[in-house]
């Protein structure tokens, strides 16, 4: 179940944003992260939003996906919209009950705000639904090389990642052998009260830490067994291929933002 | 036998830590294309010679060689390319997100180009049977598979010796006898020299050759036949003598006259059944 909730975000389909680089997604999500507090109108936000349905439907992903990805922050949205509807005090009153006032201002803010949000989460999610973290490692590793100038260890950041990556589902499995054997001596994890659930982490955790340092020992002796000396002079099996594509989605936010910026008031 | 690939000159070493040698001269040769195993009780020596035979540990004393190549903080990656290791625990050797990154990890190391690659890594894993799995995970696999995906890491970077670490002692029957057999078609086929490090005699029965540590010392050297007429000797020294050899044993000393000792189940079985006519 666990494995669902870090794997079970990649959804394989045909599609042109799952055939684009990784790269290219990655710039074009730090681009919209930006581009997104353009908007201030109407308009402007009616261009993002047709944008990011113009890609949801790009994606081929299941609408249901994308639904299922923003339920855990959907509270987050409506705090932001309730929280701005409460305390933006602009423009006509509009509403009064008691000591609760809503003006005009709280309401387009609530609303453009949420909105905002929204709009940021469907973009990113529509990043890891299509595409797999290992892509999403490579294509990070490549945007970052200039910064090993800088002596910023970018391939050992990538490395790491992707071993996380490849250990998060062993880990869990271990996780749950210990949980059974710690349940065959009679600890309990699903009932109790709070501060003895919580005790109850505590041997689980203690096992899991250890394997963990042993695992990583013998994985450093294997990696240098297999001949592995740090990036110097290392070659990727995997290879990014930035096609047309790719370059024509980042012109069509660019050309989004050029509208954004005229159309903003 | 070819020439000697592997040559061990008085080699001796010592942890840190400790006071006793946790190896006293050894002297050994291991010739191209052959299978040697390496058995030995917990603590016997063997897993550090594994370690020094790929440059992970050196010598305190004596010189190791490996294709004509002297062992040393120099020459240790040339080493490592010729000597490919396989571990004990299938999970803590296996770097790559899915079979076909695990199998290039290596080659990424050496700087092989990208075009070559692709081919070598399918290459590898057909070899061991696995060319199917190339997008899998290593959670979906069994302990065998691991192993052999092991084992496919290692022959992409053509060694000329893949050392076999305890590499079937985690596994299950099934897995240990999938990856015996992967090494026995590779050693007879393409002539691949193989070092198993093991104290699973059943396993070094298929060796060309046993070596017998004990102690930090080689305690005797011979062909698996010779090594099993040592009986009694070898359960002293901690090791089990595998179910055949011990039932061809104990059948002889009932009277039943059979040729040999044997090393596998289906040999003794089969001189068992056609016995009888032969009487």
């Amino acid at each position: 179940m666990m494995e669902k909730m870090i794997f079970g975000r990649y959804v394989p389909a045909e599609s042109i944003l799952h055939r684009m680089d990784p790269r290219s997604k990655l710039i074009i999500v730090f681009l919209f992260v930006c581009v997104v507090f353009l908007a201030n109108n109407l308009w402007t936000y009616a261009i993002l939003t047709i944008y990011t349905f113009l890609m949801a439907g790009l994606s081929k992903i299941p609408p249901r996906f994308l639904i299922g990805g923003l339920k855990p922050v959907l509270w987050l949205v409506l705090f932001t919209f309730f929280l701005h509807l409460f305390l933006t005090k602009e423009g006509e009153l509009i509403f009064e009950l008691g000591w609760l006032k809503i003006y005009e201002g709280g309401l387009r803010q609530g609303i453009f705000i949420s909105m905002r949000f929204f709009l940021l989460i469907l973009v990113t999610s529509l990043l890891t639904l299509t595409t797999t973290p290992i892509e999403i490692t490579d294509g990070l590793e490549h945007l970052m090389g200039p910064l090993k100038r800088l002596k910023f260890p970018v391939h050992e950041l990538a490395l790491m990642m992707s071993i996380s990556l490849r250990f998060i589902p062993t880990l869990m499995q271990e996780t749950d052998k210990i949980m059974k054997a710690q349940t065959a001596r009679g600890v309990e994890y699903t009932s109790g009260p709070v501060k003895d659930r919580l005790k109850a982490i505590v041997p689980l955790l203690i096992p899991l830490f250890i394997s963990s340092f042993k695992r990583a020992e013998e994985l450093a002796v294997a990696m240098e067994a297999r001949g592995y000396r740090g990036g110097e002079g290392r070659t990727k099996y995997r290879q990014l291929h930035w096609a047309a594509a790719d370059t024509l989605m980042i012109l069509l936010l660019a050309a989004v933002t050029v509208l954004l910026i005229l159309f903003r008031g | 036998m070819g020439k000697p690939l592997v040559v061990l000159d008085n080699v001796s070493y010592q942890y840190d830590s400790q006071e006793d040698f946790a190896l006293k001269n050894v002297s050994m040769k291991v010739y191209e294309g052959e299978w040697l195993a390496i058995v030995g009780h917990n603590g016997s020596g063997k897993s550090t010679l594994a370690k020094l035979l790929n440059g992970l540990q050196f010598p305190t004393e004596g010189s190791i060689s490996i294709n004509g190549i002297t062992l040393s903080e120099d020459t240790v990656w040339d080493v490592r390319r010729q000597v490919g290791m396989v571990f004990q625990n299938p999970d803590n050797q296996f770097v790559g997100t899915t079979v076909q990154d695990d199998v290039a990890f290596g080659l990424e190391n050496n700087g092989v180009p990208a075009k070559v690659m692709g081919e070598r890594v399918v290459d590898a894993l057909s070899r061991v049977n696995m060319e199917s799995f190339l997008d899998q995970e290593p959670h979906h696999l069994s302990g065998g598979q691991k192993q052999r995906v092991a084992i496919a890491g290692v022959l992409a970077l053509r060694p000329s010796i893949i050392i076999l670490d305890e590499a079937t002692s985690m596994l299950d029957p099934r897995g240990r006898e999938e990856v015996i057999e992967t090494i026995m078609k590779l050693q007879q086929e393409e002539s691949i020299t193989v070092i198993s490090i093991t104290h699973d005699l059943e396993e070094a029965a298929r060796a060309n050759r046993i070596l017998v540590l004990n102690k930090g010392e080689i305690y005797r050297e011979g062909t698996p036949e010779e090594i099993f007429q040592m009986d009694e000797e070898l359960v002293r020294l901690g090791l089990d003598i595998p179910f055949p050899v011990k039932m061809s044993k104990q059948l002889s000393e009932k009277g039943v006259v059979l040729s040999k000792y044997y090393l596998t189940e289906e040999e003794l079985v089969a001189e068992l059944w056609t016995s009888h006519s032969k009487m």
